[in-house]
């Protein structure tokens, strides 16, 4: 069938079966490898997109299931080869280790900060419960994302 | 007293600092490449057919319907398999495919490649294998009984389905137990802990004009060129691996790759194609090791002041049906059994027994984690006999510097034992908290908290046990343009090896770190550097990695006298300059350039071997590790007594593990493992049942996420340095597990006045400590 969607803020228009998982689409139609598989049936949260903005697990969403829709993979967060913010403070506080949850955590604390720029670290720990990681104890994530939400929010306070 | 150890300034530039990890960038991005992220033209995917049953004589195997299966291209048997039928570990009792008997659920049977992952899956599914029950057995204990069903390869055991047996002897126990004025007893269990890596197993063998490579994700690339070459009777030479980025190890990813690669080799080697092998969470939980369920029985004694006189253990591991590492794992749990104590008398007896279960390995700790939550519990319930305080107790006992251990090892150096059990008191204003905790429990009726107490002392390397693999080289080049490529055999796994091994080299190089790139792990042209495992890698590799940096140094000096024409000179950034005339200077790419034309060797290799070490294998004694790591952890629990559920809510971690090179990355080493640690203790059950996994999800073993961390987590280090290792450092990785579920089940514990015997504590066992269950 035919699927059209917005993939990193750009068209595509690409032919898909109707089981075919978007995690699937992504990585081997499209060859976006960021995007990782964990567990296949969402426990892990290591497959998360953004859909319109809200967090959804690409490994339980069909493809055809984002049509007319705007989806965002880490690799559509680096913006110019800058670097997000939360990318950067990941780097800082070590956050990373073995690197293969990261780009879910990254994803479902971009979608945390367009829902609450603001957010305490409880409300950090509470959002990002739902990404298992296994190298880090969460807290060097945990930090990186109230630094991102800090300098995300500065910035916008220079520009207003 | 040991020395005061804590924070002396050191005169390193790179070593020592929290420099960002090399690989972080590319993993924000999701740039770096895991072992599925790679494909090759033509590539098909491998499954394995697996044994349904725990114990089977194979009566026939019919893969017909598989072999028609239009996308199948290849199906391969144990007499297909081109040269020998095992996957060599440390025993070669395992084959790759079954042949005549199965001796656990999954055992693999047969192998097939077909088109597509789903095609191999269906295909999988088509074959037809009759088998012959035989009776099976699953319980250590049963299994050793006589009469039990032969689990074990002859060859592989000491006897029956005993693998291994090990003691230490040391003194005489009836002698202490004698001059002991209280004695505790009793018998621990733990179940398997499962890696949970969140990326599976995963390679792809591709065949090559001359060979073969495999990629995968792997944490012993020079484990699984041997493992490959034995199934396809290849000279190592003619087998190339190459790791992958790779996501998360802990050990799951040490001997389990081999048996992977096995499989994806003699596939690609039959069909002439490369040949993928991913596992699914299912496959991965149900068919790769864990860490070995354990019966553990402790005996201490000490005299009414504290000072300990005598231990008595004795062990089961439940290896599962093949050898694998069980023997190294059941090695390390002996040489630990003790602790980190001064204890005279001494008497351990450790055994590995088959059964016909998964094959359990490698897991962070390796064997030490069982007889650590056994030895810290006795510790914890002789305070209480004494009416002693826990840390006191640890104190009193703790191994110093010209001490003995178990094994009658005396400690030369580095020995922070003390340093870390005074500053984990002081972190966690322990006696004020002891008041809280008293004030908080007399007070509220629904909650109780507890405080709990752990130390431990790690072996680092791979001791005397295996003493062959403790080697590593390294590989230090200077390009034509200044920048530097440093190669290495030993591998990144997530922990941050390759980050702190270029500090090492940027320190003994005196350059910049970003001069310095570390080559990617490909056993053609690396240096066999023994395994990635035992904490080994920033203290042996990294003394590899300094020796052939400073040997690349001493050319470059040489070089920049010959430039300057001045005996002496000083390094400014990227600079060398004559300090009589600033003016005169030379820039470390026009140096390079230099050495290129005139025609020198700009490379300079490095090795390293661990210190000698000895042990007795009759009487346990001996040098069993050339160094210690040691730590004190201090976990507080909060329980629910109305729904038992138990959360640590504040933990203070301390630990010695030398000199930390990078101590952002050490931090979060330390804080994964007391993740796991809490994990181990309050969450993780994987329930099986006559050899079968019930529930290989997710959904269903729990690993901890944000919300099982606690609310306060202070980690520090006092830095006990070690002469023989760069820069004075030892190892890290394994220790902040061991320790830190032996505090939580400590704490558990002492919040419900029982006496936790038995991970994990989930609800309903916390409910019937809470009940008087002691």
């Amino acid at each position: 069938m035919r699927l059209k969607f917005r993939l990193n803020g750009r068209p595509v228009e690409v032919e898909v079966p109707p089981g075919r998982r978007l995690l699937d689409l992504l990585r081997e139609d499209l060859g976006l490898i960021g995007t990782k598989e964990g567990c296949g049936e969402g426990e892990c949260g290591a497959c998360t997109v953004l859909v319109d903005g809200k967090p959804r697990l690409s490994c339980l969403t069909l493809a055809l299931q984002v049509e007319g829709k705007d989806v965002l993979t880490v690799e559509g967060l680096a913006q110019g080869g800058k670097l997000h913010p939360l990318q950067e403070a990941l780097v800082e506080t070590a956050g990373v280790q073995c690197g293969f949850c990261t780009p879910g955590f990254l994803m479902a604390a971009y979608a945390l900060l367009l829902e609450n720029p603001n957010p305490t670290r409880e409300e950090v720990r509470a959002w990002l419960s739902g990404n298992l990681c296994r190298c880090t104890g969460y807290e060097q994530i945990v930090d990186a994302v109230l630094l991102a939400a800090r300098r995300l929010r500065e910035e916008k306070g220079a520009e207003s | 007293m040991a020395k005061v150890l804590v924070r002396e300034a050191a005169r390193t530039q790179v070593v020592g600092q929290g420099v960002p990890r090399l690989d972080a960038e590319a993993k924000v991005k999701g740039q770096a490449r895991y072992a599925d992220d790679l494909s090759f033209p033509g590539m098909l995917y491998g499954k394995a057919i697996r044994s349904e049953r725990p114990h089977a004589r194979i009566r026939r195997l019919d893969l017909s319907r598989v072999l028609a299966h239009p996308k199948v291209a290849c199906v391969v048997t144990a007499k297909d398999i081109p040269g020998r039928n095992c996957v060599p570990i440390i025993y070669e009792d395992m084959p790759l495919l079954a042949e005549e008997i199965v001796r656990y659920v999954g055992e693999p049977i047969a192998l097939l490649a077909a088109e597509t992952r789903e095609d191999a899956e269906e295909a999988a599914r088509l074959a037809s294998i009759e088998y012959e029950d035989l009776p099976a057995v699953f319980d250590p204990l049963e299994a050793l009984r006589p009469g039990a069903p032969q689990v074990a390869v002859p060859t592989a055991a000491e006897r029956g389905n005993l693998f291994n047996h090990m003691v230490i002897r040391k003194g005489d126990v009836a002698r202490g137990f004698a001059e002991a004025d209280v004695i505790v007893e009793g018998e621990y269990r733990v179940g398997y802990q499962e890696h949970a890596y969140l990326e599976t197993q995963g390679v792809i063998a591709v065949p090559e004009e001359n060979g073969i490579a495999v990629y995968g994700t792997l944490q012993c690339p020079f484990y699984v060129q041997r493992a490959v070459a034995a199934v396809l009777g290849l000279p190592l030479s003619r087998v190339r691996v190459v790791q992958t980025a790779t996501g998360g190890g802990f050990g799951g990813k040490e001997d389990v790759p081999s048996q992977v690669a096995a499989m994806a080799a003699v596939l690609a080697w039959r069909s002439g194609r490369p040949v993928k092998v991913v596992y699914d969470r299912e496959e991965d939980i149900l068919t790769t090791s864990k860490r070995h369920p354990a019966i553990v029985r402790y005996k201490t004694g000490a005299k009414r002041d504290g000072t300990l006189t005598a231990v008595e253990v004795e062990f089961y591991y439940n290896a599962g049906a093949y050898q694998t590492l069980s023997s190294a794992v059941l090695w390390r749990g002996l040489v630990h059994a003790a602790g980190p104590y001064r204890i005279p008398h001494v008497k351990v007896d450790g055994y590995s027994v088959a059964t016909n279960t998964v094959p359990c390995g490698a897991f962070r700790g390796f064997g030490s984690p069982q007889v650590i939550f056994a030895h810290e519990a006795q510790m914890d319930e002789l305070a209480r006999r004494l009416g002693m305080d826990p840390l006191e107790l640890r104190q009193k006992n703790a191994l110093r510097e010209g001490d003995e251990t178990a094994t009658a090892q005396v400690l030369t150096e580095s020995v922070g034992l003390l340093s870390c059990i005074e500053r984990a008191k002081e972190l966690s204003r322990w006696e004020e908290r002891k008041q809280k905790v008293a004030e908080f429990n007399a007070r509220e009726r629904f909650r109780k908290r507890g405080l709990g107490v752990s130390t431990v002392m790690y072996g680092v390397g791979m001791g005397a046990k295996a003493p062959l693999l403790d080697k590593a080289g390294a590989y230090v080049k200077l390009e034509a343009d200044g920048s530097i490529t440093v190669a290495v055999g030993n591998t990144e796994m997530g922990q941050g090896a390759m980050t702190v091994l270029a500090q090492i080299a940027a320190e003994a190089l005196e350059v910049p770190l970003s001069v310095i790139q570390m080559a990617p792990v490909d056993t053609s042209r690396v240096p066999d550097s023994g395994p990635t495992v035992a904490s080994r890698t920033t203290t042996v590799q990294g003394l590899a990695v300094l020796d052939a940096a400073r040997k690349l140094k001493a050319k470059i000096n040489r070089a920049v006298q010959e430039i300057l024409g001045c005996p002496a000179f000083v390094v400014e950034g990227r600079s060398f300059c004559d300090p009589k005339d600033p003016r005169r200077r030379v820039t470390l790419e026009e140096v390079a350039r230099w050495m290129w034309v005139h025609n020198w060797d700009m490379g300079a290799t490095g090795w390293a071997e661990a210190a000698p070490v000895d042990w007795d294998p009759k009487t346990g004694l001996g040098n069993a590790y050339f160094v210690y790591a040691f730590a004190c952890h201090i976990a507080e629990v909060e329980v629910d007594i109305l729904t038992g559920e138990a959360h640590v809510r504040g933990f203070w971690a301390v630990h010695d593990s030398g000199r930390i090179v990078n101590p952002k990355t050490a931090w979060g080493q330390v804080a994964g493992g007391i993740a796991q640690g809490i994990g181990y203790a309050l969450l993780e059950e994987l329930q099986a049942k006559e050899g079968r996994i019930l529930y290989p999800t997710f959904t269903a073993y729990h690993i901890p996420t944000t919300l099982d961390m606690p609310e306060e987590l202070v980690i520090d280090f006092v830095e006990a340095p070690y002469s023989g290792g760069p820069y004075g450092a030892k190892g890290l990785g394994e220790v902040p597990l061991m320790a830190s579920h032996a505090a939580v089940a400590n704490a558990i514990s002492a919040a419900t006045g029982g006496r936790l015997r038995e991970y994990p504590a989930l609800p309903e066992r916390v409910l019937a400590l809470l009940e008087g269950e002691k």
